[in-house]
């Protein structure tokens, strides 16, 4: 039986698991028959997907007689898609296993159950599309299960609004997407991928193909400057949605760029790159700037989304570039770095939205200033949630370092490319990237410092206690495969070998017979990293250090109370909060990037009032493209307003004087 | 086999010499920096006893910490004695240098760093607080400084692999270039910071509002503090040898060096560390700490430096 048969079928019963869902979401216990299946569904596709990818199996194609009379559905299933189909279909297991346990609290069970499967399945079926009317019924169908999922508490206040933003936000990038379809497809109407990769756009016809792709899949990655209902909508859902939305939704909004730039589109333009390179790197500081500034937990992991998106579409711009100057050895190597960092990221973005979630359950909040202490109650979760913290902070020896150095690999690369404007571009977005990746870990030590260390700051946080087996199953699963892509990133880059050929007609050196397992993009003489090694120099160093310091000098211990200068506290509101950690990088970059502005109202002595701090920031995307134009349609309707409440006499001039119109213009028609 | 036996044996020895010599940097630069206040200082060796006796006591860990607190110190020291022996100090070519390069020696560091900020934050007090906020902000200057300081070696010498680059810079082909200039520059300020030396922290203050470092570690005791500290002299040390390997790699052993080059080269590197270490204090005594907010100006000033370096590579890459 052929991968992609077996995969078509996995997709048909997830959206009959989504009908049964229906019926199940009554029962006593329902939510966990729909999540484990779910589970073995997604394994299955799981299975589907590498056996394609790892066995290198010629692309398969199928059409099936459903949709569109005229041109049925195209189906197919190439080393991309699998790639895709693996990294969904991971996260979907890990999320459906995690929500078995999770799900157990949830409330409102009916408008979460039916649409999780659903939302699966439209994923996995964006992926296999081959037409764009295929694609387009998928992406929709995507789009709204999880739009379902992200009203399901629609009570609690801001869901609706994000709800509202969500919908706005899908339908734009789908008519984006619509529109670029339709430039492909040319007059004779070739809807087929097939018909699209062989015809050729004229050169200004496909830059606009390009910049609707990017506009079309970028609004639903987040790239800025359309991310705004991002932070919105992944928190708004239940945490394991979440975790789909974040992890593994934003990438089948990445395969959709990247089939459409790399496969459709034909030989890129230069340019094209100079787009991609510089929104990846204003998305990647200024996802990473937001982040920093939240104090809600899943909101700030919602805007380092934002931050990983701009990581990826670096590595995809870079690959553009190469490809368009005929590098095709290089471009693998930077659509290799773009891949492997989308592959991570759909790890420990899951990783700590589960992470999230389980601290969620225990505690009831999300407000990280009314946390703390946690590691004390939610030991397992913190040791987990704190490897998904490492690792997205980009460093040795998890898996979000190497796909970042790879990333710097192939920027010290271009300047072999002979165009200026990259020339002077490529370092600048180098700077932007290393400087995200600070920003990154001072961000999550943050996230991890406030909501788990210290002491609690509420009563809630006092009496956490740990979550339950199957979401912490999940949460180990994923640390784990942090590790393993970290130590073992060979690996993983050869398995992405064959979607590289595919899409730039090169590859990069084959990694697994290098000594030591290490890995050298290039050649060894030039670079090369072995995470196993460092992993193991670094245990075996605190390892000796431990032995050494407890056999020869002392190993006693005593509890005490804090020093703290010899001024201890006992106040835990005293504590540093998630806005006084961040306060000294708002005073650096947040004059500039949120205009913020600090107001301090000190009372003078002998004043009873209370000081004042107060912080202004701007979200300057927000108000200076979203406003003016909620402004203007709603200046629009206004006026339009009036059209309702005309006499019958004014209807029929305005008939009158339409129909005459229309006749003038048939009459002027050529 | 007998090759790799011997090449085994020069790695052990460049990571004990490592460790072995961090004390001595420190206390050197200390008793130079006393003797120019006129003071008499204390002993050359006196680090190592500080050391010796804070390893024998006992450890006092707040009531309120957690196990990260009691790990930290370890992986702080691990990964910072790690980056510090894949630094190219006598000889280049070492039997592991090449399973890390100058960006992953970073990343290294920057993983220590991420500890410490974590276990200033785990008892819950104010302090610690601040220094790991500030030690954030610094770093999130500092590391990209780093990297494009990186950029612009790598250009010249063709490779991010820190004993090529080392051997590179000792080969003649080099010459004196503009944006080497800019790059020592940039890497001399983003060691003062990473180091928290006079003018971004003080390291002899323990009770100062400004301070960064010793804030995070304000809790830490016994032989916590004392692996704590001998990081942050290795830390010093590796960026000493970072900059005399890259910018003075004279005297250094290249790769396949006889047994008497590598001795010759392991003497003159402690005369450059000794040169290096009186420089530090020299500088460190003829200046005034600087606020804590003028730091991200310092710093950014390296960031500048580093990047006009790396753009004039990628612009003049094209002219030849």
């Amino acid at each position: 039986m052929n991968a992609l048969a077996l995969l078509l079928g996995g997709d048909a019963a997830l959206i009959a698991l989504s009908l049964v869902a229906i019926v199940a979401a009554r029962a006593e216990r329902g939510g966990a028959f729909v999540y484990a299946a779910a589970f073995a569904l997604c394994s299955l596709l799981l299975a589907g997907g590498l056996d394609h990818l790892l066995g290198r199996h010629a692309p398969e194609g199928l059409a099936l007689p459903i949709g569109l009379p005229w041109i049925g559905a195209n189906f197919r299933l190439d080393a991309l898609s699998a790639f895709f189909v693996a990294v969904v279909d991971l996260g979907a297991a890990a999320a459906s296993l995690y929500a078995i346990g999770h799900g157990h609290h949830e409330r409102d069970r009916e408008r979460v159950l039916p649409f999780f499967p659903a939302f699966l399945a439209g994923m996995n079926l964006t992926l296999l599309a081959d037409d764009a009317y295929t694609f387009l019924v998928a992406w929709e169908f995507m789009s709204l299960a999880s739009w379902a999922l992200v009203m399901a508490h629609h009570r609690k206040p801001g869901a609706a609004h994000a709800g509202y933003v969500y919908i706005l936000m899908a339908n734009f990038g789908a008519l984006a997407l619509l529109l670029a379809f339709a430039l492909l497809a040319g007059p004779a109407g070739a809807y087929t991928f097939a018909a699209m990769r062989a015809g050729v756009v004229a050169p200004g016809a496909a830059g606009l193909v390009l910049i609707l792709a990017l506009v079309g899949a970028g609004s639903k990655a987040g790239l800025v400057p359309l991310h705004v209902w991002l932070p919105l909508a992944h928190p708004a859902a239940p945490s394991h949605v979440s975790a789909l939305m974040s992890g593994v939704m934003t990438k089948v909004a990445v395969y959709a760029f990247v089939r459409v730039a790399f496969d459709l589109l034909g030989p890129p333009t230069w340019w094209w790159s100079v787009l991609a390179l510089a929104l990846g790197g204003i998305t990647a500081v200024m996802g990473v700037l937001y982040a920093l500034m939240q104090h809600d937990l899943k909101r700030l992991l919602a805007y380092h989304t934002v931050e990983n998106i701009g990581i990826i579409f670096i590595g995809l711009g870079l690959a553009l570039a190469f490809k368009a100057f005929d590098m095709p050895s290089v471009a693998a190597l930077a659509l290799t770095a773009g891949l492997l960092h989308a592959f991570n990221h759909s790890l420990f973005k899951s990783l700590l939205f589960f992470g999230a979630g389980a601290v969620q359950t225990a505690t009831g909040e999300r407000d990280m200033g009314r946390l703390g202490g946690l590691i004390h109650r939610m030991p397992l979760t913190a040791g987990v949630f704190l490897i998904g913290c490492v690792a997205i902070s980009a460093l040795p020896p998890f898996n979000g370092f190497v796909s970042e150095w790879l990333t710097f690999q192939a920027i010290l690369l271009s300047p072999q490319l002979p165009s200026w404007g990259l020339k002077i571009l490529t370092p600048a977005v180098g700077a932007l990237l290393a400087l995200s990746a600070a920003l990154a870990a001072a961000c999550f030590v943050k996230a991890f410092g406030i909501t788990f260390l210290g002491r609690p700051r509420t009563p809630a946080a006092e009496r956490a206690s740990e979550t339950d087996r199957f979401s912490l199953a999940a949460m180990f699963a994923f640390a784990a495969l942090c590790l393993i892509a970290g130590v073992l990133p060979g690996l993983f880059i050869d398995a992405l070998a064959p979607a590289a050929n595919d899409l730039v007609g090169g590859r990069m050196p084959a990694q697994i017979g290098i000594e030591w397992l290490s890995i050298a993009p290039i050649a060894e003489s030039r670079s090369s990293y072995n995470g196993l090694l460092v992993l193991l120099f670094i245990v075996t160093s605190a390892a000796l250090a431990a032995a050494a310091i407890h056999r020869l000098a002392s190993d006693a211990v005593r509890r005490a109370p804090a020093w703290d200068c010899g001024f201890p506290d006992p106040s835990p509101a005293t504590q540093y909060t998630a806005d006084s950690f961040a306060e000294p990088i708002r005073r650096v970059f947040g004059a500039f990037a949120f205009r913020a502005r600090t107001r301090v109202d000190m009372p003078a002595p002998g004043d009873m009032r209370p000081a004042v701090v107060v912080v202004e920031m701007r979200d300057l995307v927000w108000d200076t493209l979203y406003l003016p134009v909620v402004a203007a349609v709603g200046n629009l309707s206004r006026r339009l307003n009036r059209l309702q409440f005309l006499t019958i006499r004014q209807y029929l001039s305005i008939v009158f004087a339409a129909l005459v119109a229309l006749l003038l213009v048939l009459a002027a028609w050529p | 086999m007998i090759e790799l036996a011997v090449n085994l044996v020069f790695q052990l020895l460049q990571m004990l010499l490592v460790i072995g010599l961090a004390p001595l940097l420190t206390g050197l630069v200390r008793k130079a920096k006393a003797r120019l206040l006129r003071r008499k200082g204390p002993p050359l060796f006196q680090p190592y006893r500080d050391l010796a006796r804070l390893a024998r006591k006992e450890a006092v860990v707040a009531d309120s910490a957690s196990w990260l607190f009691r790990v930290a110190p370890y992986l702080v020291f691990a990964s910072t004695w790690v980056a510090a022996a894949l630094i190219p100090t006598f000889a280049t070519g070492l039997l592991f240098s090449w399973s890390a390069d100058l960006i992953a020696i970073i990343a290294l560091l920057g993983s220590a760093r991420f500890f410490l900020a974590l276990a200033g934050l785990d008892v819950g007090t104010s302090f610690g607080g601040m220094g790991a906020s500030r030690e954030a902000m610094f770093a999130s200057i500092a590391e990209p400084a780093m990297i494009v300081i990186v950029f612009s070696l790598a250009l010249v010498a063709g490779s991010t692999q820190l004993s090529t680059v080392a051997a590179y810079m000792a080969s003649p082909a080099v010459g004196l270039r503009v944006t080497l200039g800019m790059a020592l520059i940039a890497l001399v300020i983003v060691a003062v910071a990473e180091n928290g030396r006079i003018p971004v922290d003080n390291p002899a203050t323990h009770l100062e509002l400004t301070m960064v470092h010793e804030a995070m570690i304000l809790e830490y005791s016994g032989r916590h503090l004392a692996l704590i500290e001998l990081a942050s002299m290795l830390k010093l040390l590796l960026y000493v040898s970072l900059i005399v390997c890259v910018f003075a790699p004279w005297g250094l052993a290249i790769a396949d060096a006889s047994i008497g080059d590598r001795l010759l080269g392991a003497g003159v590197y402690v005369v450059k560390l000794g040169v290096a270490g009186l420089m530090l204090a020299a500088f460190e005594t003829s200046i005034a700490k600087m606020r804590v907010f003028r730091v991200p100006n310092f710093l950014g000033a390296a960031l500048m430096l580093g990047f006009l370096g790396a753009l004039l590579l990628f612009v003049s890459r094209s002219l030849k």
